[in-house]
């Protein structure tokens, strides 16, 4: 077996409570799917017959039991399930599933929606012998007005400084602006060895990594390391250029000089593959250099090698962000024309009660078992399953989740509205965030351009404004 | 008949195909079939045509053998599941009677891999000059691996890898695809079980059937490769029966080591020092492109304490020069480095030339890198010895006088060139008529060289075939 495909779904959705303080990220519905189906999705149609999904006891409950959040994966999925107390990172978890871990492992995201070609990653990963390869995108501006912010937000995101050698492939550098005090230093090894380099600002981490089985047996072995974005991969972009120590030559304890803070040689993390000396052997026949100017051999000697693929073309989101999801949620309609394989954007268990046609574009995904009264009209939406829709509603722009009712005459624009909300009789929202089970007043009227109107559990029903 | 025929295969097809893929599950415990679905699904329509053809045609002949009555059923490969008697009694068996009969029947005796399994195809790119259309031109931005699983269960990973370091290049010279080939044929055999029922001997050499085709999807195989693969599978048909498999492995290692170590390396230090005795003090070698024994043999003499300088020549689009240059000056000898336009310019100061090959063919012709040929042809216009070094293992039975017969075509997208921010051939598929060609290989006559030095000494170019038969009648 070549690749093992381990799915984390245990993250917080720390950074868009507003939506999963009731249901957890990785059943939050994306065009009507549960953000879980996408990876899962791309993993299936990619060929992988199993995948490893580390997971809450929440979620498991809900892929199991929920009828709303189906996943038809035919694939085998072994769940882990681990605590919620949100101190596992990504790296931790690695290290609990270590005794299933049996060949080099591909971790993906729950939260990552893509329709990249996996094979570019996975053919960095083979074919330079890699002991990780990554994925980023260039990131899109989201343009969609997010429901409970004053204009444009620019968040105060950190930025990452992502540095590849000339053919764009070699990942030589990865900082967050937060680990950098003072500017980016770069070391002189790096230069030495590749003096061109291109520093990127401007991607998104897909966070799907192709991670040798080494590694995995490092982490085991190193508990320090909790997060894999953070830690880990920096860690190894650092490690490809530090000094490696040959065991011969250094038997004493005098290996401080070169590990400072690390206390690892390069050697332990590269394991050597078999019959190591046949493809030395094989490389050295072979008329190939990845670089050139210099008097070294290909990759400089180096054994440990991080690649990434950029795409420039193509989705790739990330949905941790409220604003990532609404345009998430957009774009999915658009994935769903390329794809020839199924999927009904008006789905064929949809009643409509029509004297006159309702109003649908092209764009909308409307989901199964719903009710659309006639003289409605729904532009470039999501509705979920089960909801009902009566006459003369205008529905623009939003994101309306399962069971949902809303009553005659409202106009909903630019809004999420979570599950089993109920829109009263003629109300008004626009650039709204109605949380779970919350009721909105008949001729409510809502805006969200100067304050923010979000509605949580505990809050107040809403009148007149 | 034939349409109905086609219908049904459709239809029934999927069906069949799950009702086998348990039964493959059941017996085996491999995950074989459902990859086999995926990929014979993925793959190019031909292929999917073509099984249906090749069904439709072997339904034809068991109802035309059905009609003449039954005699024993030509069980090909695996045992049929059902007793052909069933087909029998009195009536007349068509298509329309037992469709399921009939492919359930066909499915037994085809063998599973022809039917499900095809290795997929790539595609060719751009305008093929004419000389060149019966050869196949690939794009490298369009790998193999595209149309395969990502967890490759058919293909061993170590194939996998191995095709895509040759189709991107990693992986170049006849000696390194060789290596690396032995290498991952160490990896297949080291993971290989032998299912119940069947002999290792047998199964395996059926095994590593795809994964030869695999490869040479990926890149052509050279002279060398196929020489190498031919002893392997001399060396799995002769495993006695009564081996077990452990025993059978370690063997079969054992083998594929011996051979890495006898024709490559130790061949490599014997044609050094034949060579050295060539190389006199004050020479001036030439040496075109990267050839690794040849690069060795210069390694040797300059370590043996020779004292010689070397002209590297190089040509595009590879520039595999530039890496035999850094191998020979960090080694510290002094070299000049041209390009094979400037070759007649350079000569008149060269004492001897150097040229490593790919094959060579059995009436004398040497195969290699493209340019050669143009090399040894100015350097006998000099009167300068050209000496061709060569391993035993790459003598080839094959026999061309022309470069066009048989031949590489590399990526065409190799040749454009991006000068000041202008690509002046960025849109050549779009011009009528116009073809890039990017050659690999070339061969040159005999009569400009002077001597090949193997490992078995120094023998004329026109020996070669004598040195092949004596090697046949060792295999024998």
């Amino acid at each position: 077996m070549e690749l093992q495909a381990v799915l984390m779904a245990a993250g917080g959705g720390s950074r868009m409570t507003d939506l999963t303080y009731n249901t957890p990220k990785p059943m939050l519905p994306v065009g009507n799917k549960p953000l879980m189906w996408y990876p899962l999705n791309l993993l299936e149609r990619v060929g992988f017959e199993e995948v490893i999904v580390i997971t809450t006891r929440e979620v498991h409950k809900m892929m199991s039991t929920d009828p709303k959040t189906k996943l038809d994966i035919k694939m085998k999925l072994d769940v882990v399930c681990i605590q919620e107390d949100g101190d596992m990172g990504t790296a931790d978890a690695l290290r609990h599933i270590h005794q299933k871990v049996k060949t080099d492992i591909l971790v993906v995201s729950c939260d990552l929606i893509t329709d990249v070609a996996l094979h570019e990653v996975v053919d960095l990963f083979r074919a330079h012998n890699a002991t990780v390869a990554m994925l980023m995108s260039k990131a899109h501006e989201f343009t969609e007005t997010v429901p409970g912010q004053k204009g444009k937000k620019k968040t105060a995101e950190q930025r990452d400084f992502v540095g590849v050698d000339q053919s764009g492939k070699r990942l030589l550098f990865m900082a967050n602006e937060a680990d950098l005090e003072d500017g980016l230093i770069v070391r002189r090894s790096i230069i030495r060895k590749h003096p061109r380099m291109h520093i990127k600002t401007g991607l998104v981490d897909a966070h799907l990594y192709c991670l040798k089985k080494a590694v995995v047996d490092f982490l085991a072995e190193n508990k320090s390391i909790s997060s894999i974005r953070g830690e880990l991969v920096p860690f190894l972009v650092r490690k490809q250029f530090s000094k490696m120590t040959s065991g011969q030559k250094r038997m004493d304890d005098t290996e401080t000089v070169d590990q400072k803070n690390d206390g690892l040689t390069n050697d332990d993390l590269f394991f050597p593959s078999r019959d190591e000396a046949l493809l030395q052997l094989a490389q050295e026949r072979s008329c190939w250099n990845d670089h050139r100017g210099d008097m070294s051999e290909a990759y400089h000697g180096g054994k440990l090698r991080c690649y990434v693929h950029i795409m420039d073309q193509g989705l790739c989101y990330r949905v941790n962000t409220l604003s990532a999801y609404i345009e998430a949620n957009r774009m999915v309609s658009h994935m769903w024309f390329c794809h020839r394989s199924a999927h009904f954007v008006v789905h064929p268990l949809l009643m409509l009660h029509f004297v006159f046609h309702p109003q649908m574009g092209s764009d909308s995904m409307i989901g199964a078992g719903c009710h659309v009264a006639d003289k409605t009209s729904i532009k470039r939406s999501t509705i979920g399953i089960s909801t009902t829709v009566k006459e003369k509603v205008k529905v623009t722009n939003s994101i309306i989740m399962h069971g949902v009712t809303i009553e005659e005459g409202c106009n909903i624009q630019g809004s999420v509205i979570c599950s089993n909300a109920v829109i009263g009789r003629g109300a008004d929202l626009k650039y709204c965030l109605v949380g779970n089970g919350q009721r909105i007043e008949p001729e409510g009227d809502t805006y969200s351009n100067t304050k923010k109107s979000i509605l949580l559990e505990v809050s107040v029903t809403f009148g007149l404004v | 008949m034939q349409i109905e025929g086609k219908e049904l295969t459709k239809e029934e097809k999927q069906r069949l195909r799950k009702e086998k893929k348990q039964q493959k599950k059941g017996k085996e415990k491999k995950d074989a079939s459902l990859p086999q679905v995926s990929v014979a699904e993925t793959a190019a329509p031909a292929s999917q045509l073509k099984a249906e053809r090749r069904a439709r045609q072997e339904a034809e002949r068991t109802s035309k053998q059905s009609k003449k009555g039954d005699t024993g059923q030509p069980a090909t490969t695996s045992k049929p599941k059902i007793p052909p008697n069933e087909l029998q009694p009195g009536t007349q068996n068509t298509w329309s009677d037992h469709p399921h009969h009939m492919l359930y029947l066909i499915k037994q005796w085809l063998s599973p891999e022809i039917f499900f399994f095809q290795i997929p195809r790539r595609l060719d790119y751009g305008y093929k000059v004419s000389l060149f259309s019966h050869l196949l031109q690939y794009s490298r931005k369009a790998p193999l691996t595209q149309q395969l699983s990502i967890p490759s269960a058919v293909i061993h990973p170590a194939i996998v890898r191995l095709g895509l370091q040759y189709s991107q290049g990693i992986v170049a010279g006849s000696n390194a695809r060789s290596i690396a080939l032995l290498h991952a044929f160490k990896q297949v055999i080291s993971d290989y079980t032998t299912p119940s029922n069947e002999e290792l001997s047998r199964d395996l050499v059926n095994k590593l059937k795809p994964y030869i085709s695999f490869l040479n999807q990926c890149r052509p195989l050279s002279a060398s490769m196929g020489n190498a693969i031919k002893y392997i599978k001399k060396e799995i048909s002769n495993i006695p029966s009564q081996f077990k498999e452990d025993d059978a492995k370690k063997k079969l290692l054992n083998c594929i080591e011996c051979f890495i170590e006898e024709k490559i390396v130790l061949a490599a230090k014997a044609i050094a020092k034949s060579s050295i005795e060539k190389i006199n003090d004050g020479d001036v070698i030439l040496v075109y492109g990267c050839s690794s024994l040849v690069n060795h043999i210069l390694c040797e003499a300059f370590e043996k304490g020779r004292k010689f300088r070397v002209i590297v020549v190089d040509s595009r689009p590879r520039l595999e020069g530039r890496e035999a240059l850094r191998r020979l000056v960090q080694k510290g000898i002094s070299c000049t480095y041209v390009l094979i336009s400037a070759v007649s310019y350079i000569l008149p100061e060269v004492s001897k030339v150097f040229l490593g090959a790919h094959a060579l063919l059995a009436n004398g012709y040497v195969m290699s890198r493209v340019g050669t040929s143009q090399i040894a042809l100015v350097a006998k216009a000099f009167n300068v010895p050209v000496l061709v070094c060569c391993e035993t293992y790459k003598f080839c039975e094959r026999v061309q006088t022309d470069s066009f017969v048989s031949n590489e075509l590399d990526d065409p997208d190799d040749l454009i060139v991006t000068r000041k921010g202008e690509t002046q051939l960025k849109d050549w598929q779009q011009v009528p008529r116009l073809g890039l060609l990017n050659l690999v290989y070339d061969v040159t006559p005999p009569d400009f060289v002077d001597l090949v030095i193997t490992d078995l000494g120094m023998i004329p170019c026109t020996s070669v075939p004598v040195v092949l038969r004596v090697k046949n009648v060792d295999l024998l």
